[in-house]
């Protein structure tokens, strides 16, 4: 190996990590912070991933001179639709299921199959083509045998922003305080006169909306089809799971962790086996520690 | 007249289902056709994740049913289409052969996709005496008494295209492709002929299916420097790969990169401007030209709208009904058994050209081409085979 594959392997990792970032993070919002296992995560990716692609669509019709910064729009819409419908479905249907895990379970993976085939119906079962802006394609040629892929470049970019704003939502607002309150002890929130129903809702919605943009930025280094959103769930999990499900930082340390591992593996070994030894880590180190790498201590 | 009672109700309803019925039937009997129609199984996944490839072919299907229907059927008789959904699992695959088979009594199903899907739908068929026509391009490795195989085996494909590349752009190859069967059988025939091109292996890598993140992988390539990358990198990682690709700087202009599993209907959803310049090697491409491919070209999108486009699979699969036809025509029965029998040696002129189906097995010959990939999602055919490829069903090494 040499030094110009080894700088484009280790890029190649923080490009990984940023991208299990953004998928995760909505997640640990949603299973962390809830104790909801939303097995319809994935489809609240596809849905952003299907917003880019109406966003790329609409700018193409109507304004094709402005292609070039359609992305910096499509992200807030995709956000903001996926927001929507995990707010909806957190009213209709998700409030139901608290405190039934295995239900939750079983219940959400029933939406994720309906999410699928409702997009199936509306937008084709084929992959549609989300262009990508002029500015974003191709690589930076650093030298001649140095190339770093411009989309990535953006989507750490993104991810780092995305998981800046989350932080600073949590920790350092009133909306962040409340749902932080609700995690710790529920009851006594509600005691306190914190509407809790309400802060579920915008929790749930809040971890959608971030699936949500996950999902416009899989458009640009993956495919968009009704199926996308199961290739990322179970990744995603793995994340969550892994730095320990009521940390924020853990999901963050986890996602970089993964992510490097995996794509050095990838570069020794064959695809599989990288995969499979990424899982044997990962249960290995759940067995030890069961409630994942990082856990931060609520009294329960 | 005041309220209806719940008897006058019935009656009434009763009264106008009968003049519906008969309206029905004296329309059915003024129409083109006297005879009664024949059921054509059309078994495919609708619904699930194969539906990208599969329902595609479907429509292609119906247009060669109305095509015939159009022109006086089969034997006189108007074809109707039975249409299944085989949900992209194999196991509904089985069940939905049965229904067909028990239930409809069809002479012959088109359908499957997948290996899996048709390795599923076999045991059936061979019980049931069925026929089933596979218009998928696959691995080969198999001869089932019941199934004719319309597109190319793998041999057809990657000997050709390993040939082409080495004459063309250069000795040193790198192979790369989804970790199953299909692609893994391809690199064996591949690098069975590499020794007699003077070709040079430098590098052989699998992705799982459903793999999203291909920068390993692509350093890899990096790493060794091929002259050509040969790929079977098969559904949504096939997007990813090839985006993955152009964003690295390979983009075809240093090495060359030909697949063959992309077709138009891959490149819609790849983008075309993550294709272009690009190579694929298969049977059919949309631009092929002449009259006869004109003409369905013509004919399916004045069907489906102008928008659509037409890859390999599903000019096979149109093929299918009419390699169906002639079998029937010929045997003159519309029974399995007898049709498959008839149909060795069989001629089609087909929008591709001519097919023609084996003397001692059920595979097709047929010409192969290589297309470099444009930017407005179509192919400019850059070879073709100078005659009809032979099918090997199994590989010789």
């Amino acid at each position: 190996m040499n030094f110009s594959i080894a700088v484009m392997q280790a890029f190649d990792g923080l490009s990984l990590f940023s991208v299990l970032l953004l998928m995760a993070l909505g997640l640990a919002i949603i299973f962390g912070l809830m104790g909801v296992i939303n097995m319809a995560h994935g489809e609240l990716m596809t849905l952003g991933a299907y917003m880019t692609y109406l966003t790329a669509s609409g700018f193409e019709k109507y304004a094709p001179n402005l292609m070039g910064i359609y992305i910096l729009v499509a992200i807030p819409v995709a956000f903001l639709a996926s927001f929507a419908l995990g707010y909806a479905l957190e009213r209709l249907f998700v409030q139901w299921f608290y405190r039934r895990p295995l239900d939750t379970l079983l219940a959400t993976w029933g939406l994720s199959l309906i999410l699928q085939q409702a997009y199936r119906t509306i937008f084709g079962s084929g992959e549609v083509s989300v262009p990508l802006p002029s500015w974003l394609n191709g690589p930076w040629n650093l030298n001649s045998t140095i190339q770093i892929p411009l989309n990535r470049v953006f989507i750490i970019a993104l991810a780092a922003g995305v998981t800046l704003g989350v932080y600073v939502l949590l920790n350092r607002t009133r909306s962040g305080l409340r749902i932080r309150a609700v995690t710790q002890n529920r009851a006594m929130s509600a005691a306190v006169g914190i509407n809790t129903r309400k802060v579920d809702a915008l929790t749930f919605a809040l971890g959608s909306g971030l699936a949500g943009i996950a999902g416009c930025v899989f458009t640009m280094i993956g495919s968009t089809n009704p199926g996308t959103g199961q290739l990322y769930i179970v990744n995603a999990f793995i994340v969550v799971v892994f730095g320990g499900v009521q940390s924020l930082m853990g999901t963050v340390l986890s996602a970089f962790s993964i992510a490097q591992s995996q794509s050095w593996l990838e570069y020794f070994m064959s695809g599989s086996m990288a995969k499979m030894t990424m899982l044997a880590i990962v249960i290995v180190v759940l067995y030890f520690k069961p409630s994942g790498l990082f856990t931060t201590r609520v009294r329960s | 007249m005041g309220k209806l009672s719940r008897r006058e109700f019935m009656s009434l309803g009763g009264a106008t289902a009968v003049a519906g019925i008969t309206a029905s039937s004296s329309l059915l009997a003024s129409s083109a056709f006297a005879a009664e129609p024949v059921k054509l199984g059309l078994l495919h996944s609708l619904t699930g994740t194969i539906a990208i490839a599969e329902a595609a072919m479907v429509d292609a299907e119906k247009l060669a049913i109305d095509q015939i229907n159009a022109s006086g059927g089969v034997m006189g008789r108007p074809i109707q289409a039975i249409i299944q959904d085989g949900a992209s699992q194999p196991s509904v695959f089985a069940e939905k052969a049965a229904l067909l088979l028990n239930e409809y009594k069809v002479p012959a199903i088109i359908g499957c996709y997948t290996s899996a899907s048709r390795k599923a739908v076999e045991p059936v068929l061979n019980r049931k005496r069925g026929l089933l026509y596979y218009p998928t391009y696959f691995e080969g490795e198999e001869e089932d008494p019941n199934v004719i195989y319309t597109s190319q085996s793998a041999n057809q494909s990657v000997v050709q295209a390993i040939d082409w590349l080495a004459k063309e752009k250069g000795k040193t190859f790198f192979l790369v492709g989804s970790d199953y069967v299909y692609p893994r059988t391809c690199n064996l025939i591949a690098k069975a002929t590499l020794p007699k091109v003077k070709g040079r292996l430098v590098g052989e890598e699998y992705a799982p299916l459903g793999q999203t993140d291909f920068s390993a992988i692509i350093n890899k390539i990096k790493a060794a420097k091929p002259d050509c990358i040969y790929s079977t990198v098969v559904g949504g990682s096939n997007v990813a790969f090839f985006k993955q690709l152009r964003a690295s700087g390979l983009d075809g202009t240093k090495q060359v990169l030909l697949s063959t599993v992309v077709s138009e209907n891959e490149i819609e959803g790849i983008g075309a401007q993550n294709a272009v310049g690009y190579y694929a090697c298969m049977g059919y491409f949309e631009s092929i030209p002449g009259a006869a491919n004109q003409a369905f070209v013509k004919a399916f999108k004045a069907k489906y709208g102008q928008k659509r486009v037409i890859g390999d699979p599903m000019e096979c699969a149109y093929n299918s009904v009419y390699l169906w036809k002639k079998g029937v025509e010929k045997a003159k029965s519309f029974d399995p058994q007898k049709v498959i029998v008839a149909s060795r040696g069989l001629i089609l002129e087909a929008p591709e050209g001519e097919v023609k189906v084996d003397e001692k097995n059920n595979y097709v010959w047929k010409k192969v081409r290589i297309g470099r990939a444009r930017s407005d999602g179509q192919f400019d055919i850059v070879w073709q085979s100078p005659g009809l490829v032979e099918p090997e069903p199994f590989i010789k090494m």
